[in-house]
């Protein structure tokens, strides 16, 4: 027992919750079941806050550097002599940060949906399903070892299956719920097969091990290459590739947008705050890793998340379904992250790369999650997703109109708000690793601008749109988590990441980078004033550079055709040409083969039958044939 | 008397008691206390062994029991149990149990089918509980030779040709094992001290390695057969298609164990040095087969083939395991074998509930079905996952102990084979969520399965049974791993005296 013991119960509540109302959920009336979820998940955040606030603060020596805390942890499963799979809980300053992310977001989540999915089917599945995702997460970024991390990335996978199929008799949610599951399970084989070969190297799990400054790690840096990139780095890519699928990661990402099928409170907890983030919350877990002993694995991670932030944002300006949109802006500011990584070093000011990541989930956490339930809002009102049948929605909805332009100028990167911090921190630590990549980031920032407040404008100004229904706006138990996140979002950028969340647990000194800071605040507000010019007001001007962008806009309207290849991969090659010649050869050739050895057997013993004829006749003419035949060989041939 | 004895004379007295029942009801009353009796003595037998193993017995084998039975050739009936085989007892009791349950509604010739069914029990529980090989072989046809009849009688389809493909299959199996055993039988013991049948007796002594170059090959296919090793794996769709569920249960989930099981205790055990050396290939053969069935699988329409080639994949993974000859990976093998053993009967149970109502075993001609029967939609489900290897449900600690005890081969060849294994997680998932999706989700196809219901009490208790058991050992696997792992020790220790002669290929 030690101070930190009831973390124990973060996780383990929610699992309480999901298995009472999973089993006695039919019971009783389904607002109960939501009243239970929501009351688990607040002791929940009490009990995060705590956490954060003695690890943190009370409980920190000024001046030392945080370390991080194995508080608990029991044996699992024994493997070999030296690899146990243990499950436990670490605290350290990216779990403790997490902890409050996750709780803070599912929290409201929780709140809110008691409004958004009040009167659905299946509103006490809907609850239990949301309570299993809250312990999954938490597991996850609590785990000791990075099989426990396995587990639960396992189970948050199932969590999001559940969810996004969450309208199970909706063909569309059906296969969008296969789709995010059978692709993150294709990443997840390279994170399987990078824990084997991390496993079978060093021979342990565990991530303090694995991270320490003599790491077992640190012996296995030369040794055998392949294509140019040593074993360890082979592991630790195949790691990450678990990682990318996770968080949606080019071209791993073409399950993000399917997922919209979910319902949105969803998409705000798991497709744009939390799970989807778990790709670079594993990347940070094991930054000392990589950055000790791959860096070129790091150098991947960079030019990934930079591909993707790019790729993402283009395709976000073509869209009209505004849960899409989001979804690409999603993986767009992931990519944001990776690429912080990527580019970090290893403590102090080297470090700052590390830190920005952590604040960008932070702080995107905080505004992602509050453009979601604002999308949600304003979907609950309109009964649409097209933000063509949407528009001078300001008038109806103030308090949505509020928040979400809040969240619209955190994303875009306006100073005071949080978004510009953290965004300001990556751009300059990619400035001083590589420019390209700078380049390439200082472009998605105006174009980040850009698709934020098209959307913003189509949505809540625009044109008078005429609504069958006159859209009110939403119950307080629904506005009131807009407004704590909208609170997050503003403020979270002012908190103190440099001295709290760093590579190597000590403080350093950053500050704004206003070589930076400018021209980034500069291009955003470009992109602001390019989008209100467009869709302040009904105009053609859209039409018109969509018509003269031709076929590069067509390609982005399409997602740059990704999902047509992965389905010509599936069903064209995997399917129709190992799949069904597999069939086939097991059903004509294998067991032809059997049947015809069957069928020779019977063939035969019926030819041969005809010499048991009963006939003496018969019998006497072989014998003596027979007879003859074996004198001539004595006699003659011997 | 001997506690391992009462687990073939139960099933004994239940057979003779449903001989002289009169009405249905009290025929399947009967059954159903006869396997309860004999689960909650299975539970009995895993806590006393425990306890046994917890006051430090370290023999190899407890509660062991030896009589002469046939002087000529030294033929004993040597009972006794180790780690492996209790878990093996405590798999078989359960899925036995929920058979019974599975086919409450039996009405065609109720009496003969629960004593045919009853009677393979008795075969598989006596194949467990043995040590002497002849006996062993002798529970052996014991179990299969009712496969014939209640394939044959009870069954669908084309029910004849399957019964006669899989009875011949087997006995095609058995064939060889004959000429194994015989063959380990005549090299039993040194020159000048009789031979003997007994397991224990045997691994003391060392097999000329020319012998078991060729004896080898007869022992490890012949029980592969019934394992579905690949390509002799063809009986397994045909033979579950046609079968009745609990038929199709007590086969996949049990009988097929005993091929796992004794290519493990007889052949590798007592040939090691000659599975050293031919291991290639039939890690090759296997390696294929896990992979193979789950394409195989994801084309089929009806859901026992669906069900058949996932086995084949699943125990395709048990004798892959079982030929890395290493302490982990055997350890996941052994855990695979219980994991898959309870889920595919699961999967039949819920397959025959659902034909049960719906008439059709087509995934394309259903669809919406949870709306329906939430219940055993639900059910089916989470045997899914159990079955794509979710952590919390058996398979999950199955494969995981398998993938990394394999991993830690120190040769490439068999690191790289494993990661072709591996790949089936993927692919299963693929075939697993297609059944799935089509089958449970979606709207209604037929209008006339809107009027079906639900599970009834029986089938509950069928399937809670087994989701039970799956749950138990995904949530908390270590009393069951570290069992086994006990009972494993001495067989890695002898293993890794064999003469490592493997000469990589590549």
């Amino acid at each position: 027992m030690n101070a930190y013991s009831y973390t124990l119960l973060i996780p383990l509540i929610p699992l309480f919750v999901f298995l009472l109302i999973g089993l006695t959920g039919h019971k009783y009336k389904p607002s109960i079941s939501g009243l239970i979820g929501t009351a688990g998940l607040l002791v929940v955040t009490v009990l995060s806050y705590m956490t954060a606030i003695s690890y943190f603060w009370t409980d920190h020596i000024a001046g030392t550097a945080y370390t991080s805390l194995k508080v608990f942890e029991i044996d699992w499963l024994h493997l070999t002599e030296f690899l146990t799979i243990n499950l436990g809980i670490l605290l350290d300053p990216i779990s403790v940060m997490m902890l409050v992310v996750i709780s803070t977001v599912s929290f409201m989540v929780h709140i809110y949906s008691l409004g958004y999915m009040k009167g659905e089917k299946g509103f006490a599945r809907f609850y239990a399903f949301l309570s299993l995702f809250s312990f999954s997460m938490l597991g996850l970024v609590l785990a000791t070892n990075i099989f426990q991390m396995y587990i639960f990335w396992e189970l948050v996978g199932v969590s999001s299956y559940l969810l996004i199929g969450f309208y199970y008799t909706k063909p569309s949610a059906v296969s969008a719920s296969k789709k995010a599951f059978i692709v993150t399970r294709f990443a997840d084989l390279g994170f399987l097969i990078g824990i084997l070969m991390l496993s079978f190297m060093t021979n342990t799990f565990d991530f303090q091990t694995l991270v320490s400054s003599d790491s077992p790690a640190l012996s296995h840096m030369g040794g055998a290459t392949f294509l140019g990139l040593s074993t360890l780095t082979w592991a630790l890519t195949l790691v990450f590739i678990g990682g990318a699928g996770k968080s949606a990661m080019f071209p791993l990402h073409i399950w993000l947008p399917d997922a919209m099928e979910g319902p949105t409170p969803v998409s705000a907890l798991i497709h744009a705050a939390t799970m989807v983030v778990a790709g670079v919350y594993l990347v940070a877990r094991l930054f000392p890793l990589y950055s000790m002993v791959a860096p070129d694995a790091l150098v991947i991670v960079a030019w990934v998340g930079g591909i993707s932030s790019l790729f993402a944002a283009i395709i976000a300006c073509t869209q009209y379904d505004i849960k899409r949109v989001l979804a690409y802006s999603t993986m767009s500011q992931i990519g944001y992250m990776m690429l912080a990584l990527g580019v970090s070093g290893y403590g102090g000011h080297d470090g700052l790369g590390f830190m920005a990541s952590n604040w960008h989930l932070f702080t995107h956490a905080m505004f992602k999650a509050l453009l979601f339930l604002g999308a949600g809002a304003i979907i609950h009102s309109v009964h649409s997703n097209d933000m063509r049948e949407m528009g001078n929605l300001r008038k109806y909805l103030p308090i949505t109109h509020l928040t979400f332009l809040i969240g619209c100028l955190t994303i875009a990167g306006i100073p005071p708000l949080s978004g510009f911090f953290s965004k300001d921190e990556i751009l300059a630590a990619a400035l001083h690793a590589n420019p390209a990549l700078f380049a390439i980031e200082y472009l998605v920032a105006g174009i980040t601008a850009f698709y934020m407040f098209r959307l913003y404008f189509n949505v809540f100004w625009g044109k008078s749109t005429h609504y069958h229904h006159t859209p009110h706006e939403s119950p307080l138990v629904m506005t009131i988590p807009l407004m704590v996140l909208a609170f997050g979002a503003v403020f979270s950028g002012f908190l103190p990441f440099n001295e709290l969340v760093t590579s190597d647990g000590l403080p350093f000194e950053a500050h704004i980078n206003y070589s930076v800071a400018i021209p980034s605040v500069l291009i955003a507000a470009f992109g602001i004033l390019v989008a209100y010019m467009m869709y302040r007001k009904e105009s053609l001007v859209p039409e018109k550079i969509a018509t003269s962008l031709g076929a590069f806009y067509r390609g982005a309207y399409h997602k740059f055709y990704m999902d047509e290849l992965y389905l010509f991969v599936t069903h064209k090659i995997i399917f129709r040409y190992i799949s069904q010649p597999v069939a086939w050869f097991d059903r004509n050739i294998v067991d032809g083969t059997m049947n015809l050895i069957g069928y020779s057997i019977e063939k035969a013993s019926y030819m041969i039958k005809g010499f048991q004829s009963g006939r003496v006749q018969q019998y006497g003419y072989v014998f003596v044939t027979g007879a003859v035949a074996l004198v001539i060989i004595f006699v003659f041939i011997w | 008397m001997n506690i391992l004895t009462l687990f073939v004379l139960i099933p004994v007295v239940t057979m003779l008691a449903i001989g002289f029942s009169k009405s249905m009801k009290s025929i399947r009353v009967v059954a159903a206390i006869g396997m309860g009796i004999q689960l909650i003595l299975a539970a009995f037998l895993v806590y006393a062994y425990l306890t046994e193993r917890a006051a430090g017995n370290t023999a190899e084998m407890l509660f062991t029991y030896d009589a002469l039975w046939f002087p000529s050739l030294n033929i004993h009936y040597s009972i006794g149990v180790d780690g492996i085989s209790v878990a093996m007892i405590a798999l078989t009791a359960v899925v036995v149990f929920a058979g019974i349950f599975a086919s409450w509604e039996v009405e065609y010739l109720s009496k003969e089918f629960f004593i045919s069914l009853i009677l393979l029990a008795s075969g598989v529980f006596g194949f467990f509980i043995s040590i002497d090989l002849f006996t062993m072989l002798l529970f052996y046809e014991l179990a299969v030779i009712p496969m014939y009849l209640l394939i044959g009688i009870w069954g669908s389809g084309p029910k004849e040709y399957s019964a006669m493909k899989l009875t011949l299959m087997l006995m095609g199996g058995s064939a060889l094992l004959m000429v194994g055993l015989l063959g380990i039988y005549f090299y039993s013991a040194p020159d000048g001290t009789p031979l003997t049948w007994n397991l224990l007796e045997i691994s003391k002594n060392t097999i000329p390695i020319e012998m078991q170059r060729f004896l080898f090959p007869f022992t490890f296919i012949g029980f592969g057969i019934l394992g579905a090793l690949f390509p002799f794996h063809t009986w397994s769709p045909d033979g579950h298609a046609s079968a009745p569920t609990a038929v199709s249960m007590l086969h996949a989930g049990v009988l097929m164990k005993l091929g796992g099981y004794g290519a493990f205790r007889v052949a590798i055990f007592l040939m090691p040095d000659a599975a050293q050396e031919q291991a290639w290939i039939f890690l090759l053969l296997t390696g294929t087969s896990v992979v193979y069935g789950a394409f195989g699988a994801i084309f089929q329409k009806d859901l026992k083939y669906i069900n058949a080639y996932s086995s084949v994949s699943h125990c395709g993974l048990v004798l892959f395991a079982i030929l890395m000859m290493n302490q982990t990976a055997l350890n996941g093998a052994v855990i695979q074998m219980i994991s898959h053993g309870l889920m595919t009967a699961l999967f039949f149970a819920l397959i025959g509930m659902i034909y049960g109502r719906t008439h059709t075993r087509l995934i394309n001609e259903m669809g919406g079905l949870m709306k329906v029967m939430p219940f055993l939609s639900v059910v089916y489900v989470i045997a899914g996952l159990a079955s794509l290897g979710l952590p919390g449900l058996s398979g999950f600690v199955a494969e995981m102990t398998i993938f990394i005890g394999s991993f830690q081969h120190t040769d490439s060849f068999h690191r790289m084979l494993t990661i072709i294994a591996a790949a089936s997680i993927v692919i299963t998932a693929v075939y697993i969520l297609r059944v799935v999706a089509t089958l449970l989700y979606g709207p209604i196809r037929n209008d006339h399965y809107n009027h079906l219901t639900d599970a009834r009490w029986f089938e509950k208790l069928s399937t809670v049974t087994l989701l039970v058991c799956i749950a138990a050992i995904g949530i908390a696997p270590l009393w069951l791993s570290d069992m086994i792992n006990f009972s494993l020790a001495p067989i890695v220790t002898k293993l890794s005296m064999a003469t490592s002669s493997f000469v990589s290929i590549f």
